[in-house]
């Protein structure tokens, strides 16, 4: 919480009226209103709709934003909660400015609404009704209302095209290049190195180091996606035949969630990903980890790694085998992320078994067919799955 | 603007003519003979013939009320399938169906066409004259709107409605990511209804500059004349970039086009330019009408004219001016350079300031004026307050930062719903209460009116409000669920029930409407005691609208004498005017100082405009089909009947002056 508080404090951001919102959001994020939720590896969403609906009494709109102070957005509440949190430069002078506009604006909306409501219901001298009022008179209220609404819009004009300039590029050359691709609905991540034996591809978790800027190419690979992780940054399109630019940097370690902001299709609200932040020195180690082709295959193994070929290969790739799929995401060390199915489900061997066999169960129309399995192949090809470390 | 200006204007036959004036006493043998003149024969020929404007308005109000509770029941569903998480109520493909045909629905087929409707009904009557300057074309511009409206729906019962939003980007839209026939319906069906849109916009024009009583200068017109007249040439502007981007992905689609395919060195990127070039203007389109309702109206009820009509003439177009400006703002996060983020940005900055002159003359007449708590009053103040939220989260979508967080997000639905029910439909509700004594004869009932006045608003803001919060919780449009884990599931279920409340107040309110026509109290002329025209006239009004063309000498003509502070109050004549009687006839004044000029002969009622509409849109189902045969043989019939409608006869000649002003007025009807 401190931490936090801290760093908001601390950014380059300087103006005392954010500032003092900064206090007030700060306690905000105190008052627990809701109930702390242990989120991520908690278990599968349950699809039992009626079941979820929850009809707490928390009719108050705060109770909603309030969440459980904490370092890691893997943690919060609401973890595409952009106006409160945000992680880095690329966003944190946005969430100032979010909160300052957010408050100025409140009160001119509640002062000009209140004007109107004086205006409905002051007292009239009762006079003739048969009158009717002069034309003239009452542009005074154009001409004051509109001055005073110019001049805060020039002002407000001044100070986000200063934030649009502080956020445009990173104040160091990006620590790592990566090229993030959007499919119908995941995402694959490629990253660069001058040296082709040092570069590789995973998919839906992006691992960066604290601290750091990193740069990303945003490309696609079928329909216009967009790339958003809101406590990183502000979005940006993937559109096909180009390649977007944007950066980001995490000044805390922690899982940081996004979700694809551009409608794609049947299963848009089913792509996430999870950017992790780690130390320099795990993300070497995760990094080296990731170059590695995957085991060879012990006799133990064979039947899974068979099927694997036969029914997964043509769209997965795992690298260091015959499986060279470009159609779904690169598994060749699928047991180091945290979820699957682009963030639907946490990665657990029975959420992985559940996932291949009701593909379409869990997140309809994906790519991604429900397989049937006998229980001899599923457990054989559990048994080969856990290999890819 | 009386007898003793006429020699300048001198008339003789044949095609030359001085009218009489005259006085047509209510009850009198004149008066039937003019009834004679212009009523409509009864039953189905009626009916498919009629080119009365106010036939043709209710026609309009009816047709996008309908479309506004089918788009209404439509929400009904995705709220109930948004109110928890993980909720099955809808599949995926349901659901990217159901708010497509939301929003074209809403956007498209109830929106404008409303406005349209209040347009047509009333501009003949504000601007004192005897019907649109192109009648035919108006009945035209009915049918294919409603022909459109059925087409988009054609392929709905099917489950292979439009799917990819009313946005309709490609590649998503395009031919390999798309297969069925849904984005097909849309493309054609946007083509089919932009003709509606167009030929309507121009007879709107065309009117204005045409069709003002005497004496009506153009400082003199209404602020709704001065709201359609504006969104009517931005849709002269705008429709060509929609229908042309709806066409050419036609093209991609059925005939392997490369406009916008990127294994051809086509160019997504340019479907979302064509369409916000239109999108931006349409949204204008749709609330600038309905603020000059508003203008109108609302100093009815505050018993003194509209403070600063001329700022808010001149915001009006300000709006529309600038509105053609920032369409970009649509696309902060398509990956423009920053200098071009930033011009766009600041320009949607500036938009907002037209707005605010509105807003202040608005609170000022409420102010300076004595209000009559009316339910038209209550839903223009409403308006005021709606339109005050929408404004302002509007303020920091223009922050381009701010916006890359905010694009895509429940907050923009947030916004856009303040907008556009706040601005749109809001005062629609309200001009429904003022107008339906006008409309029916007969006033809605107040009670039931109050009642849904403060259903609505209360569950409207209950709805509508949380949804900021859920944009601001990082909550994206456009997911069909959404986990418990994202903490959006209260936010959500507030909004279900506030939209549910919403609805209960609309139903009241159709209710209201339903129990007036044929119950309510009898209305006289003029029941709200209002200043302009289309009260001078019975109500309903009868089928040629003024039994003499009147002279008009203020902006207030039936306030004239009562008004403060007035020295030497001004002189409209009602009673007295031209005549015109020898069939159809109107008059035709000069563009800004309406200066009679010409006296119009207007067209008979003919089926000509049926005919063409339906085998046009036939046409369109002939292309959908790919049966090209169908599609000839339509384009052949729509030929004909535009040759007859066309076919030039001696009696629609204008009677005009020979040298006057108006000499390069001449001409035919039109088409």
């Amino acid at each position: 919480m401190g931490v936090q508080y801290s760093l908001a404090v601390r950014s380059a951001f300087s103006h005392s009226a954010a500032a003092g919102i900064a206090h007030i959001v700060a306690s905000l994020r105190t008052l627990e209103l809701v109930k702390p939720m242990k989120a991520s590896k908690s278990g599968f969403d349950s699809r039992s709709a009626i079941k979820n609906l929850r009809f707490r009494i928390t009719f108050l709109a705060l109770s909603t934003i309030a969440a459980r102070p904490s370092e890691a957005a893997d943690t919060l509440r609401t973890p595409l909660n952009y106006f409160l949190y945000s992680y880095g430069p690329a966003a944190t002078p946005v969430m100032h400015l979010g909160w300052l506009m957010t408050a100025l604006l409140s009160a001119i909306t509640f002062i000009v609404i209140l004007l109107l409501v004086i205006a409905i219901v002051r007292k009239r001298s009762s006079a003739d009704s048969g009158m009717i009022g002069a034309e003239s008179g009452g542009l005074r209220w154009v001409y004051i209302g509109t001055g005073i609404s110019t001049f805060i819009l020039a002002g407000l004009t001044v100070y986000f095209l200063a934030v649009l300039n502080a956020v445009a590029k990173p104040t160091e050359a990006p620590a790592l290049t990566l090229t993030v691709t959007g499919y119908d609905w995941w995402w694959s991540i490629e990253y660069e190195h001058a040296d082709p034996a040092k570069r590789f591809v995973t998919a839906n978790e992006i691992h960066i180091p604290v601290g750091r800027p990193v740069l990303l190419k945003l490309k696609s690979a079928d329909v216009i996606h967009a790339f958003w992780v809101p406590v990183l940054a502000g979005k940006t399109q993937m559109i096909p035949g180009l390649v977007n630019q944007k950066w980001i940097q995490a000044d805390a370690p922690g899982v940081y969630v996004g979700q694809c902001a551009q409608f794609c299709g049947v299963a848009h609200a089913h792509m996430n990903l999870e950017v992790v932040a780690e130390s320099d020195q795990d993300f070497e180690k995760w990094q080296e980890a990731q170059r590695r082709t995957a085991f060879p295959v012990s006799e133990h193994n064979e039947h899974g790694y068979k099927l694997f070929m036969d029914r997964c290969g043509g769209c997965h790739a795992v690298r260091g085998t015959e499986a060279e799929g470009l159609h779904g995401p690169d598994l060749t060390h699928l047991n180091s992320r945290g979820r699957i199915a682009a963030g639907l489900l946490t990665n657990t061997p029975d959420h992985l078994m559940d996932w291949i066999t009701r593909a379409q169960y869990f997140k309809p129309g994906a790519r991604m067919p429900s397989i049937a399995l006998s229980d001899s192949e599923a457990s054989a090809l559990a048994s080969y799955l856990s290999t890819l470390n | 603007m009386a007898a003793t200006d006429a020699p300048q204007y001198r008339i003789d036959p044949p095609l030359e003519r001085i009218p009489e004036m005259g006085r047509i006493p209510a009850g009198s043998a004149i008066e039937a003979r003019l009834e004679k003149i212009w009523e409509t024969a009864p039953g189905w020929r009626g009916w498919l013939s009629t080119v009365d404007h106010k036939t043709i308005g209710v026609r309009y109000l009816v047709t996008a009320f309908l479309f506004l509770v089918i788009g209404g029941i439509e929400a009904l569903f995705l709220r109930i399938q948004l109110a928890g998480p993980d909720m099955a109520f809808l599949t995926p493909e349901q659901y990217n169906q159901l708010f497509t045909m939301h929003g074209v629905t809403m956007i498209f087929l109830y929106a404008l066409p409303v406005l349209s409707g209040f347009s047509n009904y009333l501009w003949p009557l504000l601007l004192g004259s005897r019907d649109m300057a192109f009648p035919r074309l108006n009945a035209l511009s009915y049918w294919i709107f409603l022909f459109a409206g059925l087409f988009m729906y054609i392929s709905f019962p099917l489950g292979q409605a439009p799917n990819a939003g009313w946005f309709n980007y490609v590649p998503f839209s395009g031919p390999i990511y798309n297969t069925g026939p849904n984005i097909d319906v849309f493309a054609l069906g946007m083509v089919l209804l932009g003709i509606s849109t167009t030929v309507g916009s121009i007879n709107f024009v065309v009117t204005l500059f045409r069709m003002r009583a005497p004496g009506m200068t153009i400082n003199r017109v209404p602020i709704l004349v001065w709201g359609t007249l504006t969104a009517s040439v931005a849709n002269l502007f705008a429709i060509p970039a929609v229908s042309l981007a709806f066409f050419l992905l036609w093209l991609d689609r059925q005939i392997g086009a490369h406009f916008f395919d990127v294994a051809n060195n086509g160019q997504p990127l340019l479907w979302q330019h064509l369409f916000w070039i239109f999108g931006h203007p349409w949204v204008y389109v749709v609330v600038l009408p309905a603020m000059g309702i508003v203008s109108d109206a609302l100093p009815t009820f505050c018993r003194r004219p509209l403070v600063g009509y001329t700022a808010v003439a001149l915001a009006t177009m300000a709006t529309m001016l600038l509105g053609f400006g920032v369409w970009v703002h649509h696309m902060f996060a398509t990956g423009l350079p920053t200098v071009a983020l930033s011009i766009f940005g600041a320009a949607s900055m500036v938009i907002s300031i037209p707005s605010a002159v509105a807003v202040f003359a608005w609170i000022a007449t409420i102010w300076l004026g004595k209000p009559v708590f009316k339910t038209p009053f209550l839903f223009f103040a409403g308006f005021v307050a709606l339109f005050i939220i929408g404004g302002m989260s509007g303020v920091m979508t223009a922050a381009v930062p701010l916006d890359w967080q905010l694009n895509e997000t429940y907050f923009i639905v947030a916004h856009l719903h303040y907008v556009l029910l706040g601005i749109n439909v809001f005062p629609v509700v309200g001009a429904i209460y003022y107008w339906f004594p006008k409309f029916t004869g007969r006033m809605m009932s107040e009670k039931l009116g109050k009642w849904s006045f403060w259903t609505m608003f209360i569950g409207f803001n209950a709805g509508f409000f949380p949804m900021h919060i859920a944009g601001l919780l990082g909550m994206p449009r456009r997911i069909y669920t959404y986990p418990s884990r994202m903490g959006w599931d209260e936010v959500n279920l507030i909004t279900t029930v506030g939209s549910f409340i919403f609805a209960v107040g609309v139903l009241i309110f159709l209710v209201n409407v339903v129990l007036s026509v044929k119950r309510g109290a009898r209305a006289g002329a003029n029941p709200w005691d209002a200043p302009t025209l289309e009260w001078a006239v019975s109500s309903p009004p009868p089928a040629y609208n003024f039994a003499t063309i009147p002279t008009i000498a203020s902006r207030h003509p039936l306030w004239e004498g009562r008004i403060e502070g007035e020295e030497e109050h001004s002189r409209t004549k009602l009673e007295e005017g031209y005549l015109l009687m020898r069939g159809r006839e109107t008059l035709g004044t000069s563009p800004i100082d309406a200066k009679p000029v010409v006296i119009l002969k207007m067209p008979e009622d003919s089926y000509t405009p049926f005919l063409v509409g339906l085998f046009v849109s036939l046409l369109f189902v002939g292309l959908l089909l790919h049966s090209w045969t169908f599609t000839a043989l339509m384009a052949a019939l729509s030929c004909a009947a535009l040759s007859s409608w066309m076919w030039p006869r001696r009696k629609l000649g204008q009677r005009t002056t020979r040298h006057g002003p108006a000499s390069a007025g001449r001409g035919g009807e039109g088409p």
